[in-house]
């Protein structure tokens, strides 16, 4: 599953950043970035380009030497943007520096995307010549053209027998509306046709422009900690330049740095003495954290200082919530020192400590989508081997206040009490999904289910396109899972946040013999409330093991329970013959009961397995 | 009680092994019988010299199938007890024994031995069950066996194996019936558990053998209780039954967590010694058990001085089989421990056990004794040291 976004309307561009007319000195370089779905190629051509430009020797050349974290790799995503400098002769004589970003692949990462793509001149469009454009592609497409890009489409894989250029030719210009006459047709992997690629960025794309003997005007684009460098700043110089030395200027708050070095990606890194106009590269300045940097801030000269910052920019803001608890309750402190690595590497993150009284202490978490969310629990777990419980993500809830005051609640269990809220906003999402028609009415089905209001259906070749408002809630939980399974894998999702609307919504509390379980409670719409319940209780119902007891589960609004399941007492567990001999055995066996419980939470006096929190929020409603 | 003194003699010789036992019985025999009797005597002498001044309440022959062994072997050994400890006049003294031609016919010889009371391994009424559950006896021999036992000791017990693969209530029902009217007046009802490292475990792992689940397997324990209620023999522990005075005084012992000395390979003891309580367990192979005790004396593979809550956790585990429940001040006078009083109301809220402050008894329900486990794991965790107690 794919998925791309487009959050913050980017009309800032190379050309609008700069003094207009001026600067024909930069007419040797090209900045662009590649907009691919997954698996359709992007880092193949990225490592073909490098290649033929001599970046790297044949023995230095790993596979796909972009993706450089161990889980960017598995997945197939860029989390972090990364950026290598080419140098290209090219059939008109003359050498040429081309600067590829790579952006990170996902809609969590939408406005670092838009940072990046704003970063540029211009796109290469690589689609699948059987696969087609995909939901993600689209939206990052749309984000390019809102930079003013100038887009080359290439067609990959066209060696394969399944290859159908002409038809994916036509689906490009019908569904993106880009003229793809003068598409190129390429085998990344085989190398064919990737010398022409290097041609057609030269002239096809603009060159940059830029005020070199203006003050300084830089662009952020991202930033990463480097254990040897310390914190390394990304960025796009838009006029002037910066030199080891220089004293800098962060516009966004102001806080004043030296330069210690400055550098490109070849893509190996080379120290230079400055980055002027035009350029891409970065610095280190002893800036202690990543926090301190934020992507789309404006960099200036500490005393000359542009006139007008770089439109566009916006601190990260958490768009999901969850907590994070660790499976083992000694694992706690562990557990806050790996949260503040990660973060010392990624800044979009927050976190601050949480206390559950099923869970014991961890941590509320803030990402900036579920892809986002997942990244960090599994680094956490494979990178600091934590056994991690998440809970329910919930989305931001703008809450209007009787008393005419507003909050934000980030967790279910801070909901305040009922009679003092006016009004609840929840957040709503246009999203879009491709899907092979023979899919749709499952895709239509569970977009309905949803709460989901139809806004556009349209077809390309035997693909439909479906673009639907949706709650974001009501995606957070299991929506790409359901989405995933309903087309068999062949649908690609894309959303991007639209607006938040007031909505009749419900803390909906889960009450495990009668005592309520905030872990598992949850923000709901009351229309969706009894189903939601109902499958709660019977999910709890096959996960919680049998007590010596009755035990009732409940789903409750307020003090009205809306769903019950009732899980009967334990008939039989007795041993029939017990005499002198056995009662070293039975303590023994005592003893591995009690090993056992080590891996329940106890809930009053109900022990629930740990599995049961996430297993619980896993919706299956057919 | 409290000068209660069990022995309990183990024999580990069976003719077969039945598919369901996983009890340390062998069938090739390594040691002579009188290999057997020399060892048994030398570990008799130890345990006397390890807890003297003790008079003996119960003796016990255990299996295996003590009744394989000759009823002279069951003489010198009751002989060797008697010259080393007093024997109460009225002692319990059971044989266990199997419901074969060739044993009941050595029923009189038993007696005269000294044996006052046994407890026969019929295990069902039915020519078919009794195959199924590998027993070398029939139908009839069994009933025959019943009537010699009753003809020649006061006192008799016998076993019977329940809640088979495919038994219904009424199959029980007629099965219960007929027992309890042969019964003299002790009962052990057991259902049928399947223990790993059994025949009957791998035919289950197999899926080749079903057992009835637990809501029928509850069932048929309830049909039990009322059967036997009617017929006056109530059940005193989770699976006997008794007569009021017909209880076996040895098998009390172990569930009111008295003192024992098991001799014999693979027997188990508690002793009260100047060090504290100790766990004792013997090798449980014949020969090497035999070879051990001629090296050292006794058969010890184990010799555990118990903490105050392992001793805490195993009256639990014990005292609460029993109808008479557990004597909460005697909990705590052994073991300094006592349960939560929360825990205890909680529990007899849900109506698993009955606890009368005044009395300081705890029982078991009828409900309650059904998930025993589960009820003693509760209580094991709701253990408390008394002087932290402040109520």
């Amino acid at each position: 599953m794919s998925i791309q976004d487009q959050t913050a309307p980017a009309n800032d561009t190379g050309k609008k950043m700069s003094a207009e007319g001026k600067a024909p000195s930069l007419a040797h370089i090209r900045n662009f970035s590649i907009i691919a779905h997954i698996d359709h190629g992007k880092s193949t051509l990225a490592d073909r380009l490098i290649q033929i430009c001599g970046g790297l020797t044949d023995r230095e050349m790993k596979e796909q030497v972009l993706d450089s974290m161990e889980l960017e790799r598995e997945r197939g995503i860029t989390i972090k943007a990364q950026t290598v400098r080419l140098k290209y002769s090219a059939s008109d004589g003359k050498d040429y520096v081309l600067n590829l970003i790579d952006t990170p692949g996902h809609v969590d990462f939408a406005y670092e995307v838009s940072r990046s793509l704003a970063a540029c001149e211009g796109s290469l469009l690589v689609v699948d010549a059987s696969q087609g454009v995909e939901a993600q592609t689209l939206a990052n497409v749309y984000k390019a053209l809102e930079n003013d890009h100038e887009i080359i489409p290439v067609l990959n894989k066209i060696d394969l027998p399944a290859a159908e250029p002409d038809r994916i030719r036509q689906q490009i210009e019908d569904v993106i509306g880009l003229d793809a006459s003068d598409a190129l047709e390429i085998s990344a992997k085989s190398g064919l046709g990737v010398a022409e690629v290097l041609e057609a960025i030269v002239q096809r794309l603009p060159a940059p422009y830029g005020d070199l003997n203006a003050p300084l005007k830089a662009m952020l684009v991202d930033s990463w900690y480097d254990a040897y460098l310390g914190v390394v700043v990304l960025v796009r110089v838009i006029d002037g330049k910066m030199a080891k030395g220089d004293k800098i200027r962060l516009m966004s708050n102001g806080a004043i740095y030296q330069i210690d070095r400055v550098g490109v990606f070849q893509p190996k890194r080379e120290m230079c003495d400055k980055l002027s106009a035009g350029e891409i590269g970065f610095f280190t300045a002893a800036i202690k954290q990543v926090a301190d940097t934020r992507v789309g801030d404006t960099i200036t000269g500490e005393k000359r200082m542009t006139a007008n910052a770089l439109p566009g920019f916006k601190p990260a803001q958490p768009v999901v919530f969850c907590g994070l608890f660790p499976v083992d309750s000694a694992q706690f402190e562990d557990l806050r020192e790996a949260m503040g690595r990660l973060r010392l590497n990624d800044a979009s993150f927050e976190y601050e400590m949480e206390t559950s009284a099923a869970l014991g202490f961890g941590f509320r978490c803030g990402c900036l989508g579920l892809l986002h969310l997942e990244v960090i629990r599994e680094r956490l777990e494979r990178e600091f081997n934590i056994d991690l419980i998440t809970t329910a993500p919930s989305v931001v809830y703008k809450l209007h206040m009787t008393d005419g005051s507003a909050q934000e609640m980030h967790n279910p269990a801070d909901m305040p009490e009922v009679v003092k809220i006016d009004s609840i906003e929840e957040p709503w999402i246009k999203a879009t999904v491709l899907v092979p028609d023979e899919y749709l009415g499952s895709v239509l089905k569970l977009c309905e289910d949803r709460r989901g209001r139809q806004i556009d259906l349209s077809y390309a070749g035997s693909r439909a396109m479906v673009v639907y408002e949706l709650p974001l809630n009501e995606v957070v939980f299991d929506f790409y899972d359901r989405l995933k399974s309903v087309t068999s894998g062949y649908a690609s999702f894309d959303y991007e946040i639209s607006a938040y609307e007031v909505g009749d919504l419900v803390k909906m509390s889960i009450l495990v013999n009668a005592e309520p379980v905030d872990a598992l409670s949850m923000i709901v719409h009351r229309s969706r409330s009894q189903q939601r319940g109902r499958v709660m209780c019977e999910k709890l119902k096959e996960l919680i093991p049998r007590h010596m007891f009755q035990i009732p589960i409940q789903a409750a609004i307020g003090g009205k329970v809306i769903a019950r399941e009732t899980l009967s007492a334990l008939r039989k567990d007795v041993t029939a013959k017990c005499y002198g001999g056995d009662v070293s055995r039975k303590r023994k066996l005592l003893d591995k009961q009690k090993e056992g419980k080590k891996k329940m939470r106890q809930f009053g006096r109900v022990e629930i397995p740990q599995e049961a929190f996430v297993a619980a929020l896993k919706m299956d409603e057919n | 009680m409290k000068n209660s003194f069990g022995i309990y003699i183990h024999w580990p010789y069976c003719a077969a092994k039945c598919p369901y036992c996983d009890f340390n019985s062998h069938v090739k025999r390594e040691l002579s019988e009188a290999g057997y009797l020399a060892s048994i005597r030398r570990e008799l002498g130890y345990y006397a010299a390890l807890s003297p001044q003790r008079s003996v309440t119960s003796i016990f022959f255990g299996g295996g199938t003590p009744s394989l062994m000759q009823p002279e072997t069951a003489g010198r050994i009751l002989d060797i007890i008697a010259g080393l400890w007093p024997v109460e006049p009225d002692a319990e003294i059971t044989l266990e024994a199997n419901p074969s031609s060739v044993e009941a016919d050595s029923f009189a010889g038993f007696r005269a031995a000294g044996i006052n009371r046994v407890s026969l391994g019929v295990q069902s009424l039915h020519d078919e069950q009794l195959q199924f559950l590998g027993r070398l006896h029939n139908a009839a021999e069994a009933r025959a066996a019943i009537a010699i036992a009753n003809a020649n000791f006061d006192r008799v017990s016998f076993d019977l194996i329940y809640a088979r693969p495919g038994q219904t209530p009424d199959d029980w029902r007629a099965e219960l019936t007929e027992a309890v009217s042969l019964a003299a007046g002790h009962l052990s009802l057991y259902q049928l558990t399947i223990e790993p490292g059994t025949a009957f475990y791998r035919l289950h792992e197999a899926g080749k053998l079903r057992v009835p689940g637990d809501d029928a397997a509850a069932a048929l324990y309830e049909l039990t209780q009322e059967l036997c209620n009617a017929a006056g023999l109530p059940a005193y522990e989770i699976s006997n039954h008794a007569r009021p005075g017909e209880e076996a005084r040895h098998n009390l012992l172990y569930w009111r967590y008295g003192e024992y000395a098991g001799i014999g390979p693979g027997a188990h003891g508690r002793l009260i010694l100047p060090e504290g309580r100790l766990a004792l367990s013997t090798e449980p192979d014949p020969a090497k058990w035999a070879a051990l005790v001629n090296q050292q004396g006794n058969g010890l593979i184990h010799r555990d001085r118990l903490s105050d809550q392992e001793q805490a956790e195993e009256m639990l585990m014990m005292g609460l089989r029993i109808s008479n429940g557990l004597d909460l001040s005697r909990l705590t006078a052994i073991t300094g421990y006592r349960i939560e009083a929360e825990a205890l109301e909680m529990l007899e809220g849900d109506g698993l056990i009955q606890h009368s402050p005044g009395a300081g008894i705890v029982k078991a329900t009828r409900t309650g004794q059904l998930v025993l486990n589960r009820l003693i794991e509760t209580l094991a965790g709701r253990l408390q040291r008394a002087e932290h107690a402040l109520t």
